[in-house]
């Protein structure tokens, strides 16, 4: 009986710990919301300007039931994963290539410098007089967007290889492919995790930006469209939903990293 | 392909030297080391850090390319890195990502995957880590990964085997184990075995020979001395301590000498 008691209270224990943490986790968000939504009740801010927390939920869930909420997360985010998935596949493979050939490192390191810094943004209007409105503009909008954390991420981490491994395979007679992809990928897939997680970031900024410039659908243009009626709780709506998705995707990745590198201890 | 058949190829060294740099900056670190290391038996390298030590055994392990003299390794002389030698590293050196299994299966090439898993698993019995196989690295103490990596070091079946430090970055007690574990080891397998430390009491308890390093003057060998006690050895026997504090004696004499002329 007493170690029936004694679980009992080791669980009430670790219950409590769990709630502490919740509750500072989600602290700050929800206090947030309570001044928000003073503010509306003291009658200090226009609703029109700043919609209070409540008419926020209540258009959310209408939209949400509605699904045209659903319809536009869906196309942003299938464009989101088109462009991430050109941007992933490019951006592994050259970095790998890069990072593995000083000759082609240097051939190309002018060129991708002098690309890197231009914001994707910058490329809307070059695209739109290229592909128009279609999706093709989109894509090639995120694609940029996420490419060039990737590539560098990756080859960064290739570039990592330690010296002690690369003597290791020279006394075992390694040969270069099994060297490869033995000890220089896996010893790099940390940094490409990193770097697909901050592409994965870009690529979900630029699909918004994309919208709200030249798109008939998507969550930039529900933004862009509700602005234009002067629907500032659809905005909002928009907005949040940008936030959660973000930090889904994000969390998503996060559990795949951990996945592929299992044997790093300090992931336990 | 059992251990007991495979015998050491004996190690003769002649007037080797290397200088890392050139022109005025040039470090000679080698000066002169000619010495021979029977087949079979047990060589240990003392020095100081700095002495060329490590260099020594970075020559024979093939990983220095550029020196002069010669170095005849069984008949063949010694061109480049090959697994007629395994190495251990002073860290154990093992890719993280990989089992305990799959470091060992590492160093391994050209056989089929059952013949792989015979080999590997013979070996990490040998050194007690039969059990651990599937484990990652980031779980062993330090001592087991060191084990794993002489493990790596055998699957081989090489003819010398060369441990830089193996057991400096050991606890004293592991370290003394670990000792005995080669002892062992080196019993079943016969190799060659060179061992570069700087620990004296551990050369004095492993070593057929112990080649004294130091660095400055014209040879970098400042003496060889041949250890007849036998084995196992006693670390609290009158001759063990009076070998042991010679050599002490020799190293902080070089020290002196070193000190005066600087």
């Amino acid at each position: 009986m007493s170690r029936f008691a004694s679980r009992l209270r080791k669980q009430a224990l670790r219950f409590g710990r769990r709630a502490k943490s919740l509750a500072l986790y989600i602290f700050l968000p929800v206090l947030l919301i309570a001044v928000w939504q003073g503010l509306y009740e003291t009658g200090a801010v226009q609703a029109l300007l700043l919609p209070p927390p409540s008419a926020i939920a209540a258009t959310g869930w209408d939209l949400s039931i509605s699904g045209e909420l659903a319809r536009h997360l869906g196309i942003s985010l299938l464009r989101v994963l088109e462009g991430f998935a050109l941007a992933a596949l490019l951006g592994v493979v050259l970095g790998v290539g890069l990072g593995l050939s000083r000759p082609l490192d240097r051939a190309t390191d002018l060129l991708i410098q002098l690309i890197k810094p231009i914001p994707p943004i910058a490329w809307i209007p070059l695209t739109i007089l290229w592909f128009g409105i279609g999706e093709e503009g989109k894509v090639f909008i995120i694609f940029l967007g996420a490419f060039f954390p990737i590539l560098v991420n990756t080859m960064d981490g290739i570039r990592q290889t330690d010296v002690k491994f690369v003597e290791l395979a020279r006394v075992l007679e390694t040969s270069r492919l099994r060297f490869i992809a033995k000890v220089v990928l896996p010893g790099a897939l940390p940094s490409i995790m990193t770097g697909m997680r901050v592409g994965m970031m870009v690529a979900w900024m630029c699909v918004v930006a994309a919208e709200l410039i030249a798109a008939s659908s998507g969550v930039g243009f529900l933004i862009m469209d509700a602005r234009q009626m002067m629907q500032t709780d659809r905005v909002f709506v928009g907005m949040i939903a940008i936030g959660a998705i973000g930090k889904l995707l994000d969390v998503v990745l996060k559990k795949i990293e951990r996945r592929l590198i299992r044997w790093k201890g300090a992931f336990q | 392909m059992s251990g007991a058949v495979t015998t050491g190829a004996d190690i003769r060294i002649e007037g080797l030297c290397k200088t890392f740099g050139e022109g005025r900056r040039a470090a000679k670190v080698l000066r002169n080391v000619s010495l021979t290391v029977p087949a079979g038996s047990i060589a240990c390298v003392v020095g100081q850090s700095g002495c060329g030590k490590s260099t020594f055994l970075r020559v024979l392990a093939g990983l220095e390319t550029t020196y002069d003299g010669s170095v005849l390794l069984g008949k063949q002389p010694l061109h480049g890195p090959g697994l007629d030698r395994g190495v251990v590293f002073q860290e154990h050196r093992l890719l993280p990502w990989l089992t305990v299994e799959q470091n060992v299966a590492f160093a391994l090439k050209g056989l089929s995957r059952y013949e792989t898993r015979r080999c590997v698993m013979r070996c990490l019995k040998r050194v007690g880590l039969g059990s651990c196989a599937r484990q990652y690295p980031y779980l062993l103490s330090g001592g087991m990964a060191q084990r794993v990596a002489i493990a790596r070091a055998l699957v081989n079946q090489p003819k010398i085997l060369l441990l830089d430090e193996p057991f400096g970055a050991l606890d004293a007690l592991t370290k003394l184990q670990m000792q005995q574990e080669i002892l062992a080891l080196w019993e079943q397998e016969k190799t060659t075995l060179v061992l570069v430390t700087h620990d004296i009491d551990e050369a004095v308890f492993l070593a057929d020979r112990i080649v004294v390093m130091a660095p400055g003057g014209a040879q970098t060998v400042k003496e060889t001395i041949d250890v007849a006690l036998p084995r196992p050895r006693d670390r609290n026997a009158a001759a063990f301590i009076a070998l042991r504090k010679e050599i002490l004696s020799f190293l902080f004499d070089q020290e002196k000498k070193l000190r005066r002329k600087a």
